[in-house]
């Protein structure tokens, strides 16, 4: 492997990225939706109702879901005030799940405009006639979607820590988060939740021709991590640590199927014998 | 001269479609080899199998000793391909575009700045190379693009329709630049083109092909004598001639026709070495001679002559 032209091929991308506001700019409003303006929002909220408020709980819907609430679950809420066990429950058990929206949808995005942008805007070519092997091709594509990526969903993952724990500290009476079991969702399911959206971006984009097509087809990918956000709002399931061991297990074994389908499908040969380029 | 290029019944099927069909011929070193055919003909997917973009569906290929097929990414680092549109990032700078593409060829890094710099002098854009390849006209992303091929040193280059897009001056521009690349650098240059002006001004050989074959192979003197029986020649008289003249010249044994235009002579002759005689001729019968040319095939003519050769 010539790690200096998948690092050339990799900071090209980045650069792309960086001058197309249609790509990164979902990237920053997204994190700052899900990491500062939503828990902020919340956490003022509880501190303007006071200390004791039951209101929230009150709500017919968020009372059934808490009767449904695993013993577990109950035993960490036990103790705590109405609006504390608002804030434990949204913000470190309903939200985690869409923090895996972030990684899957940052590298899904990249991944499609690196891909199928290059033969939207006709330079992949050039590219292919390149010494580079197919694999360090795809592998310099493959970093340049993963590891901004993991930068943003980490970045935004300690974004989220500091405003629940410095705005929630007066409500809660001490640091409480993260919780153990967004340990392993954060270090274990994120990096396997953007390789699948990378590896997603890669088989669509062999057969889509824009990059608005593509990106719109790997919309789909988010739609097991809703399956994960509306089970735990049921009650099925609920964030610890061997659910998200679980779950990272399942997605990086997802990873290394995808991974085989796109190899085979970005080839050279495959390539120009598609007559897309 | 050592052959660069030879295929033996190279051929290339896509499903029922057969885009190459058994197509033989070599490219020697330091020659500008042009391949001719409209659209449709073959010439890209030839391109492609000869740089190991496709896979051989039958015969064989080496390109400066590798086969493309199995040695596609080492063949690579020797070859320069300039495709029909430019491939350039537009958001890079010209000098990044290049940096980017010599990295990837492999160009030592402590080289590349001094070789980036040599390819945009050579091709006129020094002074704008931190302009970004988008703000570019088409014919300066054309050099650009040709600049590309080059940072590298290839050995061996193909361009593709290098000027199909561009306007007449830009066109010009970028032939002449391959002119320089071939006649002051002593490159080998595979060209497929239509533009029949353009390879008869680049081509020292030429291949005619259409519907994946090999119509022809050769130099276009070669061609013409193939195509064409004998040699015209054209004879310019300060006077119109009488009807002796004509019916002299037609006597001799090596000319084929003879036709008159008040004072213009053409003679059709078997070869050039007959030239001589029917000039003496003409002076013996009086004839005042201002102006003996030779009329050359164009490669136009023998393009469209073997052409329709093969639809018969």
């Amino acid at each position: 492997m010539n790690w200096r032209a998948v690092s050339a091929i990799a900071r090209k991308d980045l650069y792309e990225v960086r001058h197309n506001r249609m790509v990164w700019m979902p990237m920053i409003v997204l994190p700052v939706v899900l990491c500062l303006i939503l828990p902020l929002v919340l956490l003022l909220t509880a501190q303007a109702a006071g200390q004791d408020s039951p209101d929230a709980l009150l709500d017919p819907d968020i009372a059934r879901m808490m009767a449904n609430l695993p013993q577990s679950m109950k035993a960490e809420l036990e103790g705590l005030n109405g609006n504390q066990q608002m804030i434990v429950l949204m913000l470190g058990y309903l939200f985690a799940p869409l923090f895996l929206i972030l990684p899957i949808m940052t590298a899904s995005t990249i991944g499609t405009n690196s891909f199928v942008g290059e033969k939207e805007r006709k330079t992949i070519e050039a590219l292919l006639y390149t010494p580079a092997t197919d694999r360090e091709l795809f592998v310099g594509k493959m970093l340049a979607a993963i590891l901004p990526a993991l930068v943003i969903t980490w970045l935004s993952f300690i974004l989220y820590t500091l405003i629940l724990n410095v705005v929630g500290t007066p409500i809660m009476g001490r640091i409480w988060f993260p919780t153990p079991a967004w340990y392993p969702l954060i270090l274990w399911v994120t990096p396997a939740v953007a390789g699948m959206g990378v590896l997603g971006a890669v088989i669509v984009s062999a057969r889509a021709g824009t990059f608005m097509e593509a990106y719109q087809t790997t919309g789909v990918l988010v739609v097991p991590l809703l399956l994960l956000v509306f089970g735990q709002v049921f009650g099925v399931i609920t964030l610890s640590v061997e659910l998200a061991l679980v779950v990272g297990l399942v997605v990086w074994l997802v990873d290394w199927a995808l991974l085989w389908a796109s190899q085979r499908l970005f080839s050279r040969y495959r390539l120009f014998e598609s007559g897309r380029l | 001269m050592s052959s660069v290029i030879q295929t033996e019944h190279l051929t290339r099927r896509f499903g029922d479609l057969t885009a190459l069909d058994q197509i033989s011929l070599t490219v020697e070193q330091g020659e500008v080899f042009g391949l001719l055919g409209p659209n449709g003909a073959g010439k890209t997917t030839l391109v492609r199998l000869l740089n190991g973009m496709l896979a051989i569906s039958g015969g064989s290929a080496r390109v400066l000793g590798y086969d493309p097929a199995s040695q596609g990414d080492q063949l690579r680092r020797h070859t320069g391909v300039l495709t029909e549109t430019p491939s350039l990032y537009e958001q890079l700078s010209a000098r990044e575009n290049l940096i980017f593409f010599g990295t990837l060829y492999g160009v030592p890094e402590g080289d590349l700045s001094r070789r980036v710099d040599e390819v945009l002098d050579l091709f006129g854009l020094r002074e704008r190379t931190a302009n970004k390849a988008g703000e570019f006209s088409k014919g300066m992303k054309q050099r650009l693009a040709l600049a590309r091929t080059l940072v590298h040193e290839p050995e061996l280059l193909f361009f593709d329709e290098p000027t199909a897009a561009l306007d007449p001056e830009a066109s010009r521009q970028v032939t002449d630049l391959i002119a320089s690349l071939s006649r002051e650098r002593g490159r080998t240059i595979f060209l497929c083109t239509h533009n029949l002006d353009e390879a008869q001004r680049l081509c020292d050989r030429v291949a005619v092909i259409n519907r994946g074959k090999l119509l022809a192979v050769g130099t276009p003197a070669q061609l013409a004598r193939d195509q064409f029986q004998g040699t015209w020649v054209e004879i310019a008289l300060r006077t119109a001639p009488d009807g002796r003249l004509v019916t002299a010249l037609q006597a001799l044994p090596e000319v084929i026709q003879v036709s008159l235009d008040d004072q213009k002579l053409a003679v059709q002759i078997n070869h050039d070495d007959v030239i001589p005689a029917v000039v003496v001729q003409v002076v013996e019968l009086g004839g005042q001679i201002m102006r003996v040319n030779p009329r050359e095939h164009s490669l136009e003519e023998i393009y469209f002559k073997v052409q329709e050769e093969a639809k018969a």
